[in-house]
């Protein structure tokens, strides 16, 4: 109990933030017609590939000759990179063909 | 400076993933909200690259070969992928977020087992729940694109009493994060090992009972949960973008799998327990016999079309298979210019997943104002001189109405009955993915036309033509 008390006091703005946040996505996205529900699930699925960001983070601070972090950190480079650029383009693609109406 | 001016950027990157979000809620900015949010992430990920770490190596050839590899593996998949296969590919690029996400928390698990790296309580359960989060989301979004790619049949990963198997892998997983949070680093790496493997196959198993037809809100609730893990991620390196992220995702899988699990008039709960899984519910009333559908010849079909005020066609996952989009906006168009009204109805769950029959008949050129709701079209069906189905089944079944015991009972659907004729075009008298029969097809109004549903729009088009 303690742990959890003093883990929120040193936490306390990124708490803040994560509650705000929560309540913003669902703000933020609870108004969308149906007709776009797929493209923002792509769009949002996309984003959710700001985990690479970590991936990013760790290596920079690995030892050089930390073969084994830097392996499995360029693992998640390339799965996060896929997602992100992947997921954008996909949602780009179903888009485009939306912008076509006449 | 420097650093000021780079967590300057990250505010600015965690501004454009709302701000690209709300955009991409509406038709007319929805491409600028993507592009936006794509510059965001751009941004972010070259503020990491620059952001002054003291003392770190940087090691920047690793970072950039695997950017490079997972940029080109990302952008060829995109642009390669048809626009039918749509819902696995963002399955499969969800599992890869997850598993990004996994590698992460175990890196951090390793070095904090091996001592080099400390983890107060608060922080462990954060690492632990990343971990699991991720390897769930990562192993059930493999399972959901099989599924969905017909690699994988529904009967094939079901076992009796599924649902009995996952709840003992939850308690299971809640029950080993306790243990490993009160042991703390004493137990050893084997602990993350064996979390790991724990969740990786509580994921396939999670997703396995679940029915083909319900991926859908499957993927959507993963999606939510490689956001959260992201979340997680970004509270380990205490890095707000990821949060933001991460937590904008999981707000809108969440909301997306409230809003089709109400399409469908079922709880996520239902849904998640396997509804319609390969278990084969208790049979329904409307079974049928000796009944005899009723069949049109092609010629007689485009003689009706042709000459009718107004039609509607009602799209479902058979035109998609099919490839026929292109196929029904030209037949749209000859009636169209003999005069005949064209609209469509869309039902919410049509195609596999929310919005999918509308990306895809955009993908033909058909304009927004001819794509009708489900309430919109329900109203204009009595009006409506003939419906035609083309390849869809349980959303179009009465049985959701009238007969209690089916297992779509309850579900809306479009009442394509209430019209003056209806024409079904449809392979066979096989079920839909509810694996029940429908009434409708031995309807009165209703007559059949069997075949590919390209194949019998083609004919139709050359019918129509000749006329």
């Amino acid at each position: 109990m303690e742990a959890i008390l003093q883990f929120f006091d040193n936490n306390l703005l990124l708490i803040y933030l994560l509650l705000f946040t929560i309540i913003l996505g669902f703000e933020v996205i609870s108004k969308v017609p149906s007709v776009l529900h797929t493209p923002l699930m792509s769009g949002a699925n996309a984003i959710s590939g700001v985990v690479i960001i970590g991936a990013i983070i760790l290596i920079r601070q690995a030892a050089p000759d930390d073969y084994w972090t830097l392996g499995l950190g360029t693992l998640g480079v390339v799965l996060g990179m896929t997602n992100v650029v992947g997921g954008f383009a996909v949602t780009d693609r179903m888009l485009e063909m939306f912008k076509k109406k006449k | 400076m420097l650093t000021s001016f780079l967590n300057l950027s990250y505010l600015l990157g965690a501004l454009t993933f709302v701000i690209g979000l709300r955009r991409l809620s509406s038709p007319d900015t929805a491409r600028r909200g993507n592009g936006l949010a794509a510059l965001g992430m751009g941004i972010a990920i070259i503020a990491t690259m620059v952001y002054p770490f003291t003392d770190a190596p940087n090691n920047y050839l690793w970072i950039v070969v695997g950017m490079l590899l997972g940029g080109a593996i990302g952008w060829w998949s995109a642009q390669k992928v048809q626009m039918t296969a749509m819902p696995q590919m963002v399955s499969i690029f969800n599992g890869l977020g997850g598993a990004c996400a996994v590698v992460l928390a175990m890196l951090e698990l390793l070095s904090f087992y091996a001592g080099e790296r400390s983890l107060d309580t608060g922080a462990l359960f954060i690492v632990l729940l990343a971990l699991l989060i991720g390897a769930v989301s990562f192993t059930g979004s493999l399972l959901a694109f099989g599924k969905l790619q017909g690699l994988v049949k529904d009967k094939h990963v079901y076992l009796p009493g599924h649902q009995w198997i996952n709840i003992f892998f939850l308690i299971a997983t809640i029950g080993l994060v306790t243990f490993l949070l009160v042991q703390g680093s004493s137990i050893g790496s084997i602990g993350a090992i064996v979390l790991m493997i724990l969740t990786l196959v509580y994921g396939f198993s999670f997703v396995a009972p679940i029915g083909g037809a319900d991926m859908p809100v499957v993927i959507s609730l993963l999606n939510s949960f490689t956001g959260l893990s992201a979340a997680a991620a970004g509270l380990i390196y205490g890095n707000q973008i990821m949060l933001v992220g991460g937590i904008l995702v999981g707000a809108s899988g969440t909301i997306l799998t409230v809003l089709m699990c109400q399409a469908m008039n079922r709880s996520l709960l239902n849904v998640l327990i396997g509804g319609f899984g390969g278990g084969g519910g208790a049979p329904s009333k409307g079974a049928v016999g000796d009944q005899v559908a009723k069949e049109v010849t092609r010629n007689d079909a485009a003689i009706q079309l042709f000459y009718s005020n107004s039609v509607m066609f009602v799209p479902g996952y058979g035109l998609a298979v099919a490839q026929a989009q292109k196929a029904i906006k030209e037949l749209d168009d000859l009636l169209s210019a003999n005069g005949v009204e064209v609209r469509y109805a869309i039902h919410p769950v049509a195609g596999r997943m929310p919005g999918h029959m509308n990306v895809l008949l955009a993908e033909a050129d058909v304009p927004y104002a001819q794509l009708l709701d489900l309430d919109e079209a329900n109203d204009l069906f009595a009006n409506t001189d003939i419906v035609v189905v083309v390849g869809a089944n349980d959303v179009v079944n009465p049985a959701a109405l009238d007969d209690p015991g089916s297992p779509i009972y309850g579900m809306p659907v479009l009442q394509v009955w209430e019209a003056k004729n209806v024409i079904v075009l449809k392979r066979s008298m096989s079920t839909g993915y509810a694996g029940i029969q429908n009434q409708l097809f031995f309807h009165d109004k209703n007559r059949m036309l069997f075949g590919d549903a390209k194949k019998s729009l083609q004919a139709l088009i050359g019918e129509v033509k000749s006329l």
